[in-house]
């Protein structure tokens, strides 16, 4: 994670910002030189990244679209998609998301307990959606949906795997950040490591704000 | 806070720990260093792809010859376009991205250099599992564009198009992790003074071929998952029985394909513009309007995709669309041309080996881009879809176009790279020779596709009457070799014994002829302030003073490091282990780059 | 949710007076992204909305969309640069959508046309 952000001009100013992305670092500050917009480097490769990713899904998405009711055989969507429940664990995520900016503003303002707990609470929510899509991708199995059954299964499963996968990622590197944060390594002047997992997490989360209302409210 | 802190910093001048210079390379995350890994290696491919397209020449000379047989024939032509367009030609671009571009905008690397590394080790390893099917007899053979339900296990048996799609995959990460770090570095590194507007042309098209690697390569990524996920994990995407439809596959390849297409081209259009105002000794013409025209060209090169796909039954209301968005993509790619004449007009013109190449691009490419538009004509495209006219539109376009705007590019940089100026007198007999061999081999394939032969198929009848074009073509082939050797040689006789070159041999405009030849690992001792599009022209001594001038302190370099080649090895391994057949082992390789990326993530930079 | 102490940089600055906690905003953010997914929710049960169920739902889905692009992600206050590298592939990924959509299900309805 921590593709250093380098980019050497005149050495005499340093921009605070860039000091702040030494990424995981502590004892080691390159000079880092201004850079052409002022921004994080780091920053602004990943918001490029996510630009990228917005295509992946959206291809995703699209093959699920177009195969919609088109499976030959069984189960259907309407036979086993459970709303309320669905419902329960996306509002799970989307105050997740709140949990990221509530983290981040606390370890900013130097209130590290607060940051601590509102980081373990992403965590924590995170786990609970993956214990939701664990339980979901079980009972859909139980009752005789799989990858191979009809392309309900597989463009259902793929789309929603890969989301899942996301999050699973994203949980990981919450737990490395609040590790660091724990053990005083990740502080005010390097929050910027923060709000870059933040918008990793904001970009699952809006993610699925189209899965849910394209492929379960749109059944 | 406080910008008190004390640094002590390597200086750059001191002499690194003596390791063994393979290790060197293998860790370097210099951006010149990893341009020429990714030059050298898309040389050598460059070759193997150049065999594989004699072989097909020699089975097509006569009719009804029996020297490949048809599962031979279609692993080699499957090969020869896989390998030119993802072997060839992206990372001759981006070979030409890693050197020029952090020259150009004067910056000391690119945005990740580590990344940097990643991505060409990625490309490497995903490179040599995907040629490794030769030695199991299992090359792709489902056509580079891989239609379903070719590379289904039922139309598909084998390993062949596992080596494909997999092989594809990590290719795919590659280009997408370079084009992140392309745009970073170009919104990012610019020296101070250079707006945007100010960037050198290649610099633009780099930014555009940058921004479609990664909108186009996800798309790829995510068809190349469905097949790979019907092929391994039994899914129905392409299965027909299940309700799947091989149009899917279609649409989502061309709309990765189409803007891959511009991806191949973009470049090649930055280094010509390079190359004309410098041989003509004249800044650009109409600067303005090829940054937009560029610009334009990326965007509706999005909405032009099915013209791919007349034949395939979409309907008037599709083809009508396709066929306008088409036609209206020539427009600003005819202005490019027009405004590269209107450089030229009015110019000292000196017919360097490199303007050479980049005038023959124009007229070659031209010819390509009006049979483009011919077959954008969906009711005109019926007739000529799949049969050799097709095969010879693209070879204009991507060999006339790409290939002769890299050889240009490789005259106009050579000195930059390694100090030493090209052999001009062997350099005008290779384009010519090569570029007779060239049109000596395509232009016939006009005739005989009109005429009615179709592409990918082993052989033809003697009844057609097409043997004496077909001889033709395959003879432009050995003069096309001849041209190649002549090139190949020319560099390494170049390397070691050509004239020693001057900062700015050609007397161009650009930053990357500010500093030595070769540069110093950190490129320029202090970083110029540009006020101008032709900073050597308009301002040369001021830039100098700085580029060549004392040595800025402070100047922090960043270390070799060994986690992308590391990191590389756990990302191509999770795409290699699919072949296992055992759903959780590519996780192994998932695992192997977890711990890469961590380790990475704490290594100090 | 105990208070805690600010902590101090390496050069003993103190950061907690440089910031102040935007947290009445974000919850009210957070709140108004619940509602809105529990509209929809209402509105994929009741029969007689039917009609308009799919338009009604793009539109609350794009709204939460927003609200958590602009807001939680920042894109709103931060420099333009960003929002530019990431509406830009947003916009390409939508017309993929939209342009599959319209060659798989809607062009086939169009009978002769299709
Ligand atoms: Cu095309």
């Amino acid at each position: 994670m921590g593709v250093g952000v380098w980019g050497v001009r005149s050495g005499q100013t340093i921009h605070k910002e860039l000091i702040l992305a030494t990424a995981a670092v502590e004892h080691h500050h390159p000079v880092h030189p201004p850079t052409a917009t002022g921004l994080n480097t780091w920053k602004v490769g990943f918001w490029v990244f996510m630009g990228s990713e917005t295509l992946f899904f959206g291809s995703l998405i699209s093959i699920y679209l177009v195969y919609k009711g088109t499976s030959v055989v069984g189960p259907y969507p309407s036979d086993v998609f459970d709303i309320p429940l669905t419902t329960v664990s996306t509002f799970v995520l989307l105050m997740s998301s709140l949990a990221v900016v509530l983290a981040l503003d606390f370890l900013r303002a130097g209130r590290r307990n607060l940051a601590l707990f509102w980081t373990m609470m992403i965590i924590v929510l995170g786990a609970t959606f993956l214990g939701f899509q664990a339980y979901e991708f079980t009972h859909f199995y139980h009752v005789g949906l799989t990858l191979s059954t009809n392309l309900f299964g597989s463009t259902f499963f793929v789309l929603t795997g890969f989301h899942g996968a996301h999050v699973t990622i994203g949980v990981i590197w919450l737990l490395i950040l609040w590790v660091d944060m724990f053990r005083g390594k990740l502080r005010p002047e390097n929050s910027l490591r923060l709000e870059i997992a933040g918008l990793y997490w904001h970009f699952v989360d809006i993610v699925w704000i189209a899965i849910f209302t394209l492929i379960y409210l749109m059944e | 806070m406080a910008t008190a802190e004390v640094h002590v910093h390597t200086p750059i001048t001191q002499p690194t720990k003596k390791k063994s210079v393979i290790w060197d390379w293998m860790t370097t995350v210099d951006h010149k260093k990893i341009g020429i890994l990714y030059g050298v290696t898309a040389l050598f491919f460059f070759i193997v792809a150049g065999i594989e397209a004699t072989l097909i020449r020699i089975q097509l000379a006569k009719p009804e010859n029996a020297f490949l047989g048809p599962d031979v024939y279609n692993q080699i032509f499957t090969m020869h376009g896989t390998t030119m367009i993802f072997l060839v030609g992206m990372p001759m671009a981006v070979a030409m991205f890693n050197y020029i571009v952090p020259l150009q905008i004067g910056a000391r690397d690119v945005a990740f250099p580590r990344l940097n590394a990643l991505s060409y080790w990625i490309f490497l390893f995903g490179a040599i599992f995907m040629n490794f099917s030769f030695l199991l007899g299992a090359a792709p053979n489902g056509g580079w564009f891989g239609y379903a339900p070719l590379t289904s296990t039922q139309y598909g048996p084998g390993l062949n198009i596992d080596f494909w799609a997999l092989g594809l995959q990590a290719l795919g990460v590659a280009s997408i992790m370079g084009g992140v770090n392309f745009v970073t570095t170009i919104i990012q590194l610019r020296a101070p003074g250079m707006r945007l507007m100010r960037m050198p042309l290649f610099t633009w098209m780099t930014l555009f071929t940058s921004f479609l690697l990664i909108t186009a390569l996800p798309v790829f990524a995510v068809a190349l998952f469905l097949v790979t996920f019907d092929r391994f994990w039994a899914t129905n995407f392409f299965v027909m029985q299940s309700g799947g439809d091989p149009m899917v596959w279609q649409h989502l390849f061309w709309m990765f394909g189409h803007p891959e297409v511009y991806i191949l081209i973009l470049p090649a259009f930055g280094i010509v513009s390079e190359i004309i105002p410098t041989f003509s000794r004249k800044p650009l013409f109409g600067y303005a309007v090829m940054v937009y025209s560029g610009a334009l060209i990326a965007l509706i090169g999005w909405g032009v995709w099915a013209h791919h796909m007349f034949a395939s039954g979409m309907g008037p209301i599709a083809d009508a669309f396709f066929t306008i968005s088409t036609m209206i993509i020539a427009i600003p790619t005819g202005v490019k041309i027009f405004n590269w004449i209107a450089t030229m007009w009015g110019g000292r013109i000196q017919f360097s080996t490199a303007m050479l190449h980049a005038v023959g691009m124009l007229i070659t490419f031209t010819i390509g881009g009006v049979s483009g538009v011919m077959h954008a004509t969906s009711p005109h495209d019926l007739q000529q879809t799949d049969t050799y006219f097709v095969v010879a539109h693209f070879h204009y376009v991507l060999i006339g176009g790409l290939i002769l705007a890299i050889f240009g590019g490789l005259y106009f940089w050579f000195p930059k790279l390694t100090g030493r100026m090209m052999n001009e007198r062997l350099g005008k007999w290779q384009f010519w020779i090569y570029f007779i061999g060239f049109n000596v081999t395509f232009m016939p394939q006009h005739w005989i596709g009109l005429l009615g032969m179709p592409r990918r198929i082993f052989t033809y009848s003697a009844d057609l009457n097409l043997a004496s074009l077909n001889m033709l073509s395959t003879v432009g082939v050995f003069i096309q070799i001849a041209g190649v050797a002549m090139l190949a040689g020319n560099i390494i006789w170049s390397a070691r014994r050509g004239r020693v070159a001057s900062e700015n041999p050609w007397n161009a405009a650009t930053l990357e002829w500010a500093t030595t030849s070769p540069p110093a690992e950190h490129n320029f001792n202090q970083i110029p302030t540009v006020h101008s599009r032709e900073p050597m022209w308009v301002e040369a001594d001021q830039v100098r003073a700085s580029t060549l001038g004392p040595m800025e302190p402070h100047m922090h370099m960043p270390p070799n490091s060994y986690w992308p080649i590391f990191t590389a090895v756990g990302v191509v391994a999770t795409f290699i282990l699919f072949m296992t057949n055992i759903w959780w082992m590519p996780l192994v390789g998932l695992v192997w780059t977890v711990i890469g990326a961590i380790n990475w993530a704490y290594e100090p930079v | 949710m105990a208070e805690s102490h600010a902590i101090l940089d390496e050069h003993g600055h103190s950061h907690d007076e440089e910031h102040h906690v935007g947290w009445k905003k974000y919850a009210v953010i957070g709140l108004v992204l619940a509602i809105i997914t529990g509209v929809e929710v209402a509105i994929f049960y009741v029969d007689a909305l039917a009609p308009v169920l799919v338009p009604a739902l793009l539109v609350l889905s794009a709204a939460k969309f927003f609200l958590v692009v602009q807001y939680y992600m920042h894109l709103k206050m931060d420099h333009p640069i960003f929002g530019r590298v990431f509406w830009a592939p947003l916009f390409l990924a939508v017309l993929v959508v939209i342009g599959m959509v319209i060659l798989f299900k809607i062009l086939p309805t169009y009978g002769v046309f299709s």
